[in-house]
């Protein structure tokens, strides 16, 4: 016999798993979109530094001239992408998930510990339910960045019908920097997610395929059958 | 698998108790049903990616489900779009000095007049001139003129109104069908328009960009300028309009792009 955790809902699986492709054809299409009309660099004392995008990469993507299929993919499958996302929050809302996963005021000062910890510059983490600090921060900017992209993409999608919200993202230029700079947001989160995914193991993996986790075996204490207390006095206190 | 909601810590400290085998057994399922929806998932995409492009009508060049989610957005938006819903206008000192020139397919031909073709029955043309046009009262803006391929920028456009124009014409017949169909005196370059955008208060038939006759490389001696929707909509040099309930030929919907291009 083992104790298990049950860490994600089927739900939640499905929706990260679903997310994951969606996503990814969502950059896709919007990097041939975006090829067209390519003027973003990032600029140190005038001089360019990085050209959003050099030609090489490109061409190594195959993403020259296919405008118009870029639009048609991600014309279909912003609806996708954004029903997706939208059941997800809805089904964390229903569920009470949401109370592991949005931060606590604590969070912010905890995160902090987290970082320090995996950077091996701290020994001990702060205490944690199913996400660490950090993670509930991380996990929580990604769907507010998720709203961002679709309140700025619907505003350059269709800017003349909803001026309003052009304006509320600071005018058109600004909707499209802004959608581009929550894509790259993206592929930074994809890659530190990756990488910590690998760090944490088979076992943290696994529960985003089978829902559960393994609980670690604790030196054997005779008069344990019930775990710590401490988290539920935690929760009071607030 | 509703939990009741409030925190439930003993979720994840205390957990729960199972054999090796049932562990064993839901591992294996879990990423059985997960391989499978991977291998769906990529069948599914890979038949996206490899269907075949639409059979050449008015439209070509998009995949067949691609092209069909474009249309039923078309149908989304364009009933989301209140009649007379504006484009923003902005103070003439916005109004670039220099506008950009961007296409000019259709312009190549010695073929300018001063006049248009206005066909408004089968068979039945009127020849409308310039000059004609210039005496109706002119509408100005300054709007954001939006490229299909990102860039934009603020001009300021002379004109008649659309709707000035069929009034003045008595053409309301013919402003009840569909759409307008309006290509170049060498019909390189056409475009349909929805009538809802054509009557749109915004659209004009313009003549002056920068409060002069518009320079042949922006499509004099009369153009298309219609805000609602991607530059590539906004016609230079009509050579010939008219109406009909079918969708007319549009140059870049039968190269992929959306058919309504409305913004």
């Amino acid at each position: 016999m083992k104790r298990i955790i049950n860490k994600h809902p089927l739900a939640i699986r499905w929706f990260h798993w679903i997310n994951f492709p969606l996503l990814a054809i969502m950059i896709w299409s919007g990097l041939l979109i975006y090829w067209a009309y390519d003027p973003y660099a990032i600029k140190l004392f005038g001089v360019t530094a990085f050209k959003f995008f050099p030609e090489w990469f490109y061409h190594k993507l195959n993403i020259v001239h296919r405008l118009s299929e870029g639009m048609a993919f991600h014309f279909l499958f912003m609806w996708l992408f954004a029903l997706n996302g939208l059941i997800y929050v809805l089904y964390t809302f229903i569920s009470g998930e949401w109370r592991y996963l949005l931060p606590e005021k604590k969070s912010w000062r905890e995160a902090w510990l987290v970082v320090l910890h995996d950077l091996h510059i701290r020994k001990s983490a702060p205490e944690q339910l199913k996400y660490n600090a950090a993670q509930r921060i991380a996990y929580t900017g990604i769907i507010i960045m998720g709203i961002g992209s679709l309140i700025t993409g619907l505003s350059i999608y269709k800017p003349a019908q909803f001026n309003w919200l052009v304006f509320l993202c600071g005018g058109y230029h600004t909707a499209r920097l802004i959608h581009f700079t929550l894509t790259i947001g993206y592929c930074l989160f994809f890659v530190l997610h990756i990488l910590q995914v690998i760090i944490a193991g088979w076992n943290n993996f696994r529960a985003i395929v089978t829902g559960f986790e393994i609980k670690a075996e604790k030196p054997a204490k005779p008069q344990m059958p019930h775990a710590p207390i401490t988290p539920i006095k935690d929760v009071k206190a607030k | 698998m509703l939990k009741p909601n409030k925190e439930n810590p003993q979720r994840f400290t205390e957990g729960e108790l199972v054999s090796e085998k049932s562990i064993k057994r839901r591992t294996f399922l879990s990423f059985f049903g997960f391989g499978i929806a991977g291998v769906a998932a990529y069948f599914g995409w890979s038949d996206l990616y490899h269907e075949p492009l639409e059979t050449k009508g008015v439209t070509a060049g998009a995949r067949q489900t691609l092209r069909g989610v474009l249309n039923a957005n078309e149908q989304v938006f364009n009933k989301t779009l209140p009649a007379g819903h504006l484009a923003k206008t902005y103070p003439l000192s916005a109004a670039a000095k220099v506008p950009r020139v961007n296409g000019d397919i259709g312009l190549a031909g010695s073929d300018i007049n001063n006049w248009i073709d206005v066909i408004i029955s089968p068979g039945q043309t009127i020849k409308v001139t310039l000059e004609e046009l210039k005496s109706l009262p002119k509408t100005e803006h300054v709007v954001d003129f939006r490229c299909v391929e990102g860039w934009d920028q603020i001009m300021h456009w002379g004109g008649v109104k659309f709707s000035d124009f069929i009034k003045h014409y008595q053409l309301d017949k013919q402003a009840a069908m569909e759409y307008v169909g309006l290509h170049t005196p060498d019909n390189k370059y056409y475009v349909g328009i929805d009538m809802a955008s054509a009557l749109h208060p915004q659209t004009l038939l313009c003549y002056e960009l920068n409060g002069k006759p518009l320079s042949q490389d922006h499509g004099y001696p009369l153009r298309l300028i219609i805000p609602v929707k991607y530059g590539i909509k906004n016609l230079k040099r009509i050579g010939t309009l008219y109406f009909s309930n079918q969708r007319p030929p549009d140059y870049w919907a039968e190269n992929g792009y959306d058919y309504y291009s409305g913004l």
